[in-house]
């Protein structure tokens, strides 16, 4: 079997784990949880495998292209973090890792349905984008030994900003009484927007991956079918779904309240995990993202700091997780308002890495999806 | 007097306080935002379009003057973003300042033993009974701790044993707060002590100079730096000597350079040679790479630079950063031919210029791609600009053996009678884009970030953590009553204290 069967493998199970965490909370059935569990694992050691296969494929396309002087140089830089599809897989990864850790260490497998989403959505996004999933040569900028250390701390911190920002939304469903409530507002508008664009992907899913298997796809599909749709009414149809969507969670919030409770979950236990994930990744996004990125721009192009947009947002992420930090330090700060910027150190996170690419990249000129 | 006093604490206050620093976090990231969407240091025309698509072409000008007297438009150099940075590491200073003589107390206090009253509020309690007398217990208990890091000192009047590990962890913070101000100074040593700069040498070129760039020069300030450039370059880079021949000191002709934004290097550097290497036949790059020759008073050598693999020498490092075509030049055509029997015969030559060849071959290069493709219809075309696939088309003196030769692709250099014209370069038209700099600056950066990951891995990951044994005699053996508390993720520690006692049960 080849690598990506593997991953096709885990992708699969990843979702169904999602499922069925999502069961698990509402229905509150131990074998449901036990299922989901499994899967879980499953799907990780899938993808383990389909991780170190590429590792090796890498490993000799480098040998076989030459630019590479000795096995483990070769070892070091092939490992397959190189393109947004590979270091998206490689996020899951981690955050599959970070969930499974945390799930033993509390004993508890309600948090499932709040990170598996995550992973959920990265891996619809890669599945609709239409980003190129081949292992390409290293271009001369990325053949340097700091890739591994760099781009494997950046992922892994996320990873944990990924964890904490689940914890922080669980915080504020679980503490939020009022829905007039900022906080209250805050958390169905991030969660809604979630579950909005897992929905909607797993439309386009349906319609383009399954409905219509002939067409070959070069561009991404992102959201075509729904919010995209050539068809102005569809497109309309969907916005007026996305808004009754967010007056559910809305009107209807009080009830994860109360499955979130009925798990044992103190919310002091999910702040405690909110500030021990931001805790770990901070130093570990410094170190990998900040410190090794600004080694690497040095040694490849002799600027270890150039205000580009990329380094100007992983700065800002840094600078709302400090915020977070010291905000703690605050009297009267505990509690609902470093949840929200919890919550929003993890959107810098998403943007500094996809927006910046994404969006940004439509304004200025430099390279997005390719 | 009095007065004064208090208008300097009341300064002091300002600068000691977490919400300054909470508000500059989200004053310093709001404004970076804005300055990630315009592009900096770029045209205006450039900017107006990226308002346009994002605020409609009608408010887009108006908008774009607004943003450019505000100075956003070249903002992390901007008067107020720098003001930004400057209260920022003020506030960090002063906060750290205030604080730090608490800490350090807490840091140098020697551990004591606790009334009773305050023993049994401490946030970590644990009470085990042991069925030994408290004189064969003790060496247990001080060699369990040992094992872990506690050496027990014990209190004659009160009979309590206690430890503690891990004080300085107080310090982490104030160690990452210090490495941030060491690498804000490091910038600031570079900014102002250093230089940043470019260097685009063409194939066969030597410079004794470097440029700052972004100088905006009128024609005669061309005409002008362009003396300088050859005059520098005359005198080998030694600017001694070239103040010499302009009857001029070392010192002002310095600072001619330096208004210039001409930078003297000291000794003389070449571009000798230039490639880009592909992988396979694709256009992907695999490696761009120049061959630089150094020449100094006392010492020459070469060297093949790469990205992330540049030239250092003498404080300045040359980077390959870029490359390109120099306009309007004629380059040389390097050939190697070889003949039936493999003897080769290196040939230099300019195109259109007739050559001989062994056996009575006479041939000549009468035109040029740099990156040579065939359309359906079998006609050549050029695709773009840069060398990746230089092609010279050569005209022989015999009869249907003109043709394309091209670099990359051996079996093109095949001729009729089985030797070869292999083309192994067009030599002197490509220029090498360098990056030069000399940061004095740069030592301090690297050694705040190395002290910036001590400074975190101690606050996050190291904790005080204080213990205090009671032991209480009783009938048949000793209750022992353990108390502690630690400065940070009390989970672990109450779970190591677990073990501990495990251990000595
Ligand atoms: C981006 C820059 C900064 C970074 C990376 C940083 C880092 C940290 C870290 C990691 C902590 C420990 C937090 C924890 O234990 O959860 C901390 C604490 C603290 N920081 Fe900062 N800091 C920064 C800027 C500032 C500034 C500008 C101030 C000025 C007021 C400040 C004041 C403090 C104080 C008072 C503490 C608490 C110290 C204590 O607990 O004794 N920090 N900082």
């Amino acid at each position: 079997m080849t690598s990506s069967q593997f991953f096709g493998i885990a992708t699969i199970l990843y979702i169904l784990a999602m499922v069925a965490y999502i069961s698990y909370l509402a229905f509150r059935n131990n074998s449901v949880g036990m299922l989901a569990t499994t899967i879980t694992v499953m799907g990780f050691i899938s993808q383990t495998i389909a991780f170190l296969m590429r590792w090796n494929d890498f490993y000799h396309l480098l040998e076989d292209t030459g630019v590479i002087k000795s096995p483990l140089q070769g070892i070091i830089r092939a490992i397959p973090v190189t393109n947004l599809y590979e270091s998206l897989i490689f996020f899951v990864w981690c955050l599959i890792l970070a969930y499974l850790v945390i799930e033993w260490r509390y004993r508890n497998r309600s948090f499932g349905a709040f990170i598996t989403p995550i992973a959920g959505l990265a891996l619809a996004f890669i599945e609709m984008s239409g980003m190129s999933k081949e292992i390409q040569p290293l271009v001369p900028a990325l053949q340097s030994n700091w890739l591994l250390a760099h781009v494997v701390m950046s992922f892994i911190s996320y990873s944990l900003f990924a964890v904490s920002f689940a914890t922080a939304t669980m915080y504020l469903i679980t503490t939020t009484d009022k829905k007039n409530e900022p906080a209250y507002i805050f958390w169905v508008i991030t969660s809604g927007l979630i579950l909005i664009l897992l929905v909607s992907m797993g439309i386009d899913y349906v319609i383009f991956r399954v409905g219509r298997p002939d067409i070959l796809f070069k561009k991404g599909l992102l959201l075509k079918a729904t919010f995209l749709n050539e068809n102005a009414f569809i497109s309309l149809l969907s916005f007026a779904g996305a808004l009754i969507i967010l007056f559910g969670i809305w009107r209807y919030g009080y009830l994860i309240k109360h499955i979130i409770q009925s798990m044992n979950i103190s919310s002091e236990l999910l702040d405690e995990i909110t500030y021990k994930a931001i805790a770990i990744g901070f130093p570990i996004f410094t170190l990998g993202g900040l410190i090794f990125g600004a080694i690497w721009a040095d040694q490849a192009w002799g600027v270890y700091w150039s205000w580009d947009p990329k380094e100007t947002w992983s700065l800002i992420t840094w600078f709302i997780y400090a915020f977070y930090l010291h905000s703690r330090l605050l009297r009267g700060w505990r509690g609902r308002k470093i949840a929200v910027v919890a919550s929003i150190g993890f959107a810098a996170v998403i943007f500094t890495y996809l927006g910046v690419n994404l969006l940004l990249s439509g304004l200025h000129a430099y390279g997005g999806l390719k | 007097m009095e007065q004064k006093k208090t208008f300097v604490d009341r300064i002091w206050d300002f600068f000691t306080s977490i919400k300054l620093a909470i508000v500059l976090f989200l004053l310093i990231s709001l404004t970076s935002i804005v300055g990630t969407i315009i592009e900096q240091r770029a045209e205006p025309q450039k900017n107006i379009e990226i308002l346009s698509k994002l605020f409609g072409s009608d408010i887009a000008p108006a908008l774009y003057s607004i943003l450019d007297t505000l100075q956003f438009t070249d903002m992390y150099h901007s008067w107020w973003f720098v003001s930004l940075l400057m209260l920022f590491a003020t506030n960090l200073i002063i906060c750290s300042l205030d604080r730090l003589p608490k800490v350090l107390r807490i840091v140098r206090e020697e551990i004591k033993p606790l009334p009773e009253e305050i023993f049994s509020t401490l946030p970590v309690k644990r009470e085990i009974f042991l069925n030994k007398k408290i004189d064969n217990i003790k060496p247990t208990l001080i060699g369990a701790l040992r094992k872990h890091g506690f050496n027990l000192k014990e209190d004659s009047s009160s009979g309590q044993l206690f430890s503690q590990k891990g004080a300085f962890s107080r310090l982490g913070v104030y160690i990452t707060h210090l490495s941030i101000l060491i690498i804000l100074a490091g910038a600031l040593v570079g900014i102002f002590f250093g230089f940043k700069g470019f260097l685009n040498i063409r194939e066969g070129m030597t410079y004794s100079v470097a440029f700052r760039g972004g100088m905006n020069w009128t024609h005669q300030d061309e005409v002008m730096v362009e003396n300088l450039i050859t005059l520098m370059n005359r005198a080998k880079g030694d600017i001694v000597e070239a103040a010499r021949f302009m009857n001029t000191t070392p010192q002002e002709l310095r600072r001619t350079l330096r208004y210039y934004g001409i930078e003297p290097l000291g000794f003389e550097i070449e571009c000798r040679d230039f490639e880009v290497e592909f992988y396979g036949n694709s256009d992907m790059p695999k490696e761009y790479k120049s061959l630089l020759v150094v020449r100094d008073k006392d010492r020459n050598f070469d060297k093949w630079i790469e990205v992330n693999d540049p030239l250092k020498y003498k404080g300045y490092t040359f980077y390959q950063s870029s490359y390109g075509t120099w306009p309007g030049v004629k380059g040389v055509f390097k050939f190697n031919f070889i003949d039936k029997n493999g003897n080769v015969l290196e040939k230099n030559v300019s195109p259109l210029e007739d050559f001989e060849l062994p056996g009575g071959l006479k041939a000549k290069v009468v035109d040029f791609s740099p990156a040579l493709a065939f359309d359906e219809t079998g006609r050549p075309f050029t695709y773009t600009a840069q060398m990746n696939n230089p092609a010279a088309l050569v005209e022989f003196n015999r009869k249907d053996w003109s043709r394309w030769v091209l670099k990359r692709y051996p079996q093109t250099w095949q001729l009729p009678d089985g030797s070869a014209l292999q083309f192994v370069d067009y030599w002197g038209v490509q220029y090498t884009g360098l990056q030069v700099r000399r940061d004095p600056g740069v030592w301090l950066v690297y050694l705040g970030c190395i002290i910036m990951a001590i400074g975190l891995y101690i606050t996050f990951f190291i904790s005080h953590k204080r213990i205090w044994l009671r032991l209480v005699p009783e009938k048949n053996g000793t209750r022992v009553l353990i108390g502690g508390s630690v400065s940070r993720n009390r989970e672990a520690f109450e779970r190591h204290i677990d073990s501990i006692i495990k251990e000595v049960q």
